[in-house]
């Protein structure tokens, strides 16, 4: 074979990338060729790029830039819309897509930039509902009380949320005309409920879900369990709420 | 919404949710068998109506129960239709599709109702087999009842099984899942009780 006949014979993997150069600016995509290798994921793709930033046609541009931390689909950085569904690229095999591979940020969040997305609203819900089991105090409180295992075992499946976001950008309720909070925050209020010690702030929790953007923003769509890398059944997560949340509101106005 | 007091939102939402079932829904069920009983003949309906006529307090009754929620079912819906987002072209799962649907059903049901109401109950004529009979000659007419009708029995039983999540009564997946069949079943029934009855009214008395 002649030298061009090889270079030809090489795999490519051909990307479609949805870039923006600022929070303000306008979205613009740009087409990437990157050599191929056995098992590359989309950050390898994306690592090839900001190795020699060339589009496919070989004009040098910006390297493309995104984020990601722990590349095992734990810590939820790396979530973006890859051909059209939003989920982490470190677990987005090539060899699984088809090709052209597209590339979008996650617009329900605010763009940064390219790839890169604010996730803010993500953490000021987890501070609304509370997601966590306050502890601190003067003096040593001993040991809690402790969990069944029935419920420590779904409890469990709950608690791998890596609020990664994918499941607030399939929402469609999570939009400009709404404030829901979105699925995930939900699902972690109804972790911390369980929670022996975090059930003593059950019903924080429970005001907050009623609050604005809460709970009676879902309308049942069901995509967040769909999109949700860990499998988490956000869909039982809300029902269990809406169940928490209604017996709560109801029980109250009563003792009023 | 946004400026409300903290849990006026939730309440309104709630009361919507509720008031589709209780009394929206339970209305229409009556509504669907009262007049099925037009397919037994015109006298069978007539005497279904005279019995509803009878009724003591009819007016309250029509007011409280049947015109104050539904408008307010349909006026809350609207704005939730309104703010609802549509991605079911990206995201064709059928829950997402269905959630769509709930909400078209819901607008043609508003429109539907209005236009239904206006040439019945508010139309100043008797309510006999024959009045009926009359409108639905009309091919047009007969052809916005039978829309009519499937997007109302359509959002009622897809309604139901919202309801079921929205009041954390089925929770499981499978639950989910089991009612997502039977609520379409019901539908189905639905559906095919109010056409027949329309069907029923175009024959001559
Ligand atoms: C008058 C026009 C109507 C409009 C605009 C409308 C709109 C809506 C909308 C948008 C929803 C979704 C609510 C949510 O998911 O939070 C809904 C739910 C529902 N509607 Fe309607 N609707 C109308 C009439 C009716 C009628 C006539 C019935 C009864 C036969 C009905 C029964 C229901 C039920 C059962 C639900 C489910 C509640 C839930 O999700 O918990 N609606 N409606
Ligand atoms: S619930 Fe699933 S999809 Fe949603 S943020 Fe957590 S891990 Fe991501």
């Amino acid at each position: 074979m002649t030298q061009t006949a090889t270079a030809t014979a090489k795999k490519t993997v051909h990307l479609i990338i949805e870039r923006q150069d600022g929070p303000n600016s306008k979205p613009y995509t740009q087409e990437f060729l990157v050599d191929y290798v056995p098992g590359m994921n989309v950050i390898a793709c994306l690592m090839a790029i900001q190795r020699n930033p060339v589009d496919k046609d070989g004009n040098p541009v910006a390297p493309v830039v995104w984020e990601m931390n722990c590349l095992e689909e734990v810590c939820g950085a790396c979530m973006m819309v890859i051909n059209g569904k939003p989920r982490q690229a470190c677990s987005a095999i090539v060899d699984q897509l088809e090709q052209p591979i597209r590339l979008k940020p996650a617009r329900t969040f605010p763009v940064v930039r390219d790839l890169i997305v604010d996730r803010s609203r993500m953490f000021d819900a987890l501070k609304r509902v509370k997601a966590w089991i306050p502890i601190d105090g003067t003096y040593d409180l001993g040991p809690g009380p402790r969990m069944p295992e029935v419920d420590r075992q779904w409890a469990y499946e709950l608690s791998r949320c890596f609020t990664c976001g994918a499941c607030v950008e399939a929402c469609p309720n999570v939009n400009e005309r709404t404030s829901f909070i979105g699925p995930f925050a939900i699902s972690q209020a109804r972790l911390f409920n369980e929670h022996p010690t975090g059930k003593m702030h059950r019903q924080e929790r429970l005001e907050a879900l009623m609050g604005e953007g809460g709970i009676h923003e879902c309308g049942n769509a069901q995509n967040c369990v769909q999109v949700c890398p860990k499998g988490i059944p956000l869909t039982t997560s809300i029902a269990a709420m809406n169940r928490q949340v209604n017996a709560y509101a109801i029980g109250s106005w009563l003792k009023k | 919404m946004a400026q409300m007091k903290p849990h006026t939102e939730y309440l309104l939402r709630r009361l919507h949710t509720l008031s589709g079932v209780i009394p929206v829904g339970l209305f229409l069920l009556e509504h669907l068998f009262t007049n099925a009983t037009a397919t037994k003949g015109a006298a069978s309906f007539n005497n279904a109506v005279d019995a509803i006529q009878s009724i003591p307090l009819l007016p309250y009754i029509e007011f409280f129960f049947i015109f104050l929620p539904l408008v307010y079912h349909g006026v809350v819906g609207l704005y939730v239709a309104f703010t609802s987002g549509y991605n079911a072209g990206k995201y064709s799962w059928w829950r997402n599709v269905m959630f769509v649907l709930q909400r078209i059903t819901g607008i043609i049901t508003f429109v539907f109702i209005i236009y239904h109401t206006w040439t019945t109950r508010f139309s100043g004529k008797a309510p006999t087999f024959d009045m009926v009979h009359q409108l639905v000659s009309n091919p047009a007419y007969l052809w916005f009842m039978i829309i009519g009708v499937v997007a109302a029995t359509f959002h009622f039983a897809n309604g139901m099984w919202s309801f079921c999540v929205h009041w954390g009564i089925t929770v499981g997946a499978r639950a989910q899942r089991v009612t997502a069949y039977v609520s379409m079943l019901l539908f189905v029934v639905l559906a095919g009780i109010g056409i027949d009855a329309i069907l029923a009214f175009t024959h001559s008395a």
